[in-house]
C-alpha cells in the first residue's frame, strides 16, 4: 500500500474518527483540522517506507495532537522545538496505548459531535452540507465547488463563514445522554439526507458531476448505522438511499433527459444496492418501530422489487404515503400520494385530492407538471396545457423543462391528428 | 481436503476506495482465481454485504436476536453456511432451527452482495 491512491483512501476512512477526537480534545475545529492536516503530511512521509500503521485513526490523532501541542509551544516560545522524528519514533508503543484508551463509546460521539457540529440550525441548508463535505468527509474545497457547480472562491467564502457561524455558538462537548444523543441523530440523519438530495436533484448534464455527492451520504449513512447499529431509521434512511440511488444509470439518457421511474430500463438498475437496500428495510421492520426514512424507503422497496413498471403495487404505496401523510404532514407527501392514489382510483380521485394544495404549492414545479398530467388524463387538454406553461416556468433544472415539453408536445400532437 | 479462506479487512478501509480502485482490486483477484478455476480447485467465492446489513441470533435460551455483525472475540469462527432465504425472518428461522440441534455461541447472518458459485467441486 505505498500509492498515492490507498494512502488516500486510508486518510479518508480514517478522517471522521480522527478529526471527531482532535476536535474533543482541543475542543476547536480550527486546531482540530489542522492537526488533522499536519498528521496527513507526516503520514504521506512516513507510510510510503514504514508501512501503514495497524490503526490508522489512532496514528493520526497521536501524531496530530502531538503536533498541534508542538504549535501552541512553538507560538508560545516557552520550550524549544523538539525534533519533528523525534516525537514519532516511539510512536508503535503509543498506538497501542491510545488504541485501547479509545473505547467504543468515545469513537461513536466524537464522530456524531462531529457531524452535529456541521447542522448548527443558524447554517442554511446548503452551508451545512458544504460543511460536513469539508470538514467529515474532507473533500477538498475544489471538489466541493465542483459538485456545487459554484465557484471555487464562491465555495471557499460560503465554508469560511459556516465555519465562523459554528465556531461563535457554544458546541457541547459533553457526552450527551440518551435522549439528546437520538436528537443529535435525528439532526445528522437529515443531513445526510441532504448531501444525498443534492447529488440527486442534478440535471442530466450535471449527473455525473454530482453523482460522487450521493456516493458520499451513503458512506456517512452506512458509517452512522455501523456506529448505531440498533437504530431502525438509521436502517431506513441507508436504505432509501441506496435504493434510490441504485437507479442513477438508468435516469437520464443518453441527451441527459430525465426519464421517469415507471419507463426506465430496470435492468440498468444496481442489483447489488438493492439487495443491500432490502436486507437493511428487513432489519428495521424487526424493530416494529416506523419513521419517515423507513417509509419512504418501504416505497422505494416497492419500485425496486418488480421487473415490470405495471407490476407495481400502487395500492400499497397509497397506503404508506397515507402513513407518511400522519407522520410528517406535508403538501408535498400529499402530492406524491395523489400519484399513486391516480393509479388506484383514477386521475378524477387524484385531481380533488391535490386541488386544496394548490395555495402553497404555488410555486412548486411538481404541483404543476402532476395536476398538468392528471388534466391530460382526463381530457382536460386545456386546462392541461396551463399547467404545464406554469411548470415550465417554475422548472429548476433544464431537464425539468424538457420533460415537461414533451407532455405538451403529446398534447399538441392529439388535438392536431 | 478443502480448504475455506475467510477474507478480514478494516471496512472503513475498503469503503472509502473508489469505484476505480475497487475495481482493480476486483480485477486482480479474478485473475487469481481463474488460474484457481483452469485447474479445477475453485469453489464457491462471496463478497458479503457491509457488516450493517448483518444481525446476530445469540443462541440462548430463548435465542436473542441483535442487530449488527457478531463482535466478540471470545469465540472462534468454526463454520458457515449458504443458504436461499426470502428474506431476513426466513434467515433467522434456519437459524434458530440450526441453533436448537447445537446450542450455544452465536450465528452472524449476513447477506451475500457477489456470488460465484464455482462449478468445479460439484
Amino acid at each position: 500500500m505505498t500509492d498515492t491512491a490507498w494512502i488516500d483512501a486510508a486518510l479518508t476512512s480514517a478522517r471522521p474518527q480522527a478529526v471527531g477526537a482532535l476536535v474533543r480534545y482541543f475542543r476547536d475545529l480550527d486546531i482540530a483540522e489542522e492537526a488533522f492536516q499536519n498528521a496527513c503530511l507526516r503520514a504521506l512521509k512516513s507510510w510510503p517506507h514504514n508501512g501503514p500503521p495497524r490503526d490508522a485513526a489512532a496514528w493520526l490523532i497521536m501524531v496530530g495532537r502531538n503536533a498541534a501541542i508542538d504549535e501552541v509551544r512553538r507560538n508560545r516560545r516557552q520550550q524549544p522545538l523538539p525534533e519533528d522524528d523525534q516525537a514519532v519514533s516511539d510512536l508503535d508503543d503509543a498506538e497501542e496505548e491510545l488504541a485501547e484508551r479509545l473505547d467504543g463509546s468515545h469513537y461513536r460521539d466524537d464522530i456524531l459531535r462531529l457531524m452535529f457540529i456541521c447542522c448548527h440550525p443558524d447554517l442554511p441548508p446548503t452551508q451545512q452540507v458544504a460543511l460536513a463535505l469539508r470538514i467529515v468527509s474532507g473533500l477538498s474545497v475544489k471538489q466541493i465547488a465542483r459538485a456545487f457547480l459554484v465557484s471555487e472562491a464562491a465555495m471557499e467564502q460560503r465554508i469560511t463563514r459556516a465555519k465562523a457561524r459554528v465556531a461563535d455558538a457554544s458546541v457541547p462537548f459533553e457526552t450527551p445522554g440518551a435522549a439528546e444523543r437520538t436528537e443529535r441523530l435525528a439532526v445528522v440523519a437529515a443531513m445526510i439526507y441532504l448531501i444525498f438530495n443534492e447529488g440527486y436533484s442534478a440535471s442530466g448534464d450535471t449527473a455525473e458531476t454530482r453523482k460522487p455527492l450521493c456516493e458520499e451520504a451513503i458512506r456517512l449513512a452506512r458509517l452512522l448505522l455501523r456506529l448505531f447499529q440498533g437504530e431502525p431509521e438509521i436502517m431506513g434512511l441507508t436504505a432509501l438511499l441506496l435504493l434510490q440511488h441504485a437507479r442513477a444509470e438508468a435516469r437520464f439518457d443518453a441527451d441527459g433527459t430525465l426519464i421517469l421511474l415507471e419507463d426506465q430500463d430496470r435492468s440498468r438498475w444496481n442489483q447489488k444496492m438493492i439487495t443491500e437496500g432490502l436486507a437493511l428495510i428487513d432489519k428495521a421492520m424487526r424493530h416494529r418501530q416506523s419513521g419517515p426514512y423507513q417509509i419512504q424507503a418501504a416505497i422505494a422497496a416497492l419500485h425496486s422489487r418488480v421487473e415490470k413498471a405495471e407490476d407495481t403495487d400502487w395500492r400499497q404505496i397509497d397506503l404508506l404515503y397515507g402513513a407518511l401523510e400522519i407522520m410528517q404532514p406535508s403538501p408535498v407527501v400529499t402530492l406524491n400520494r395523489a400519484v399513486a392514489v391516480s393509479k388506484v382510483r383514477g386521475a378524477q380521485a387524484a385531481l380533488d385530492m391535490i386541488e386544496p394544495l394548490a395555495p402553497r404549492l404555488s410555486n412548486y414545479f411538481h404541483f404543476f407538471g402532476v395536476r398538468g398530467a392528471f388534466l391530460m388524463q382526463l381530457g382536460r387538454n386545456e386546462e392541461a396545457r396551463v399547467a404545464f406553461d406554469r411548470a415550465i416556468a417554475l422548472a429548476n433544472t433544464s431537464a425539468e423543462a424538457a420533460h415537461i415539453r414533451m407532455h405538451l408536445d403529446r398534447l399538441i400532437r392529439d388535438s392536431q391528428s | 481436503m478443502l480448504y475455506a479462506i475467510l477474507c478480514y479487512h478494516d471496512e472503513d478501509f475498503v469503503g472509502s476506495w473508489s469505484k476505480e480502485q475497487d475495481a482493480a482490486v476486483m480485477q486482480k483477484l479474478a485473475g487469481v482465481q481463474d488460474k484457481l478455476k483452469k485447474q479445477g480447485r475453485l469453489g464457491p467465492v462471496a463478497r458479503l454485504l457491509p457488516t450493517t446489513a448483518a444481525t446476530t441470533l445469540r443462541k440462548e435460551n430463548p435465542p436473542l436476536v441483535l442487530d449488527g455483525p457478531y463482535a466478540e472475540t471470545k469465540e472462534q469462527l468454526l463454520g458457515f453456511y449458504l443458504v436461499d432465504c426470502k428474506n431476513l425472518d426466513e434467515a433467522l428461522d434456519v437459524a434458530r432451527d440450526l441453533g436448537a440441534a447445537n446450542p450455544g455461541g452465536a450465528y452472524e447472518i449476513r447477506p451475500v452482495g457477489t456470488f460465484v458459485p464455482g462449478d468445479a467441486l460439484k
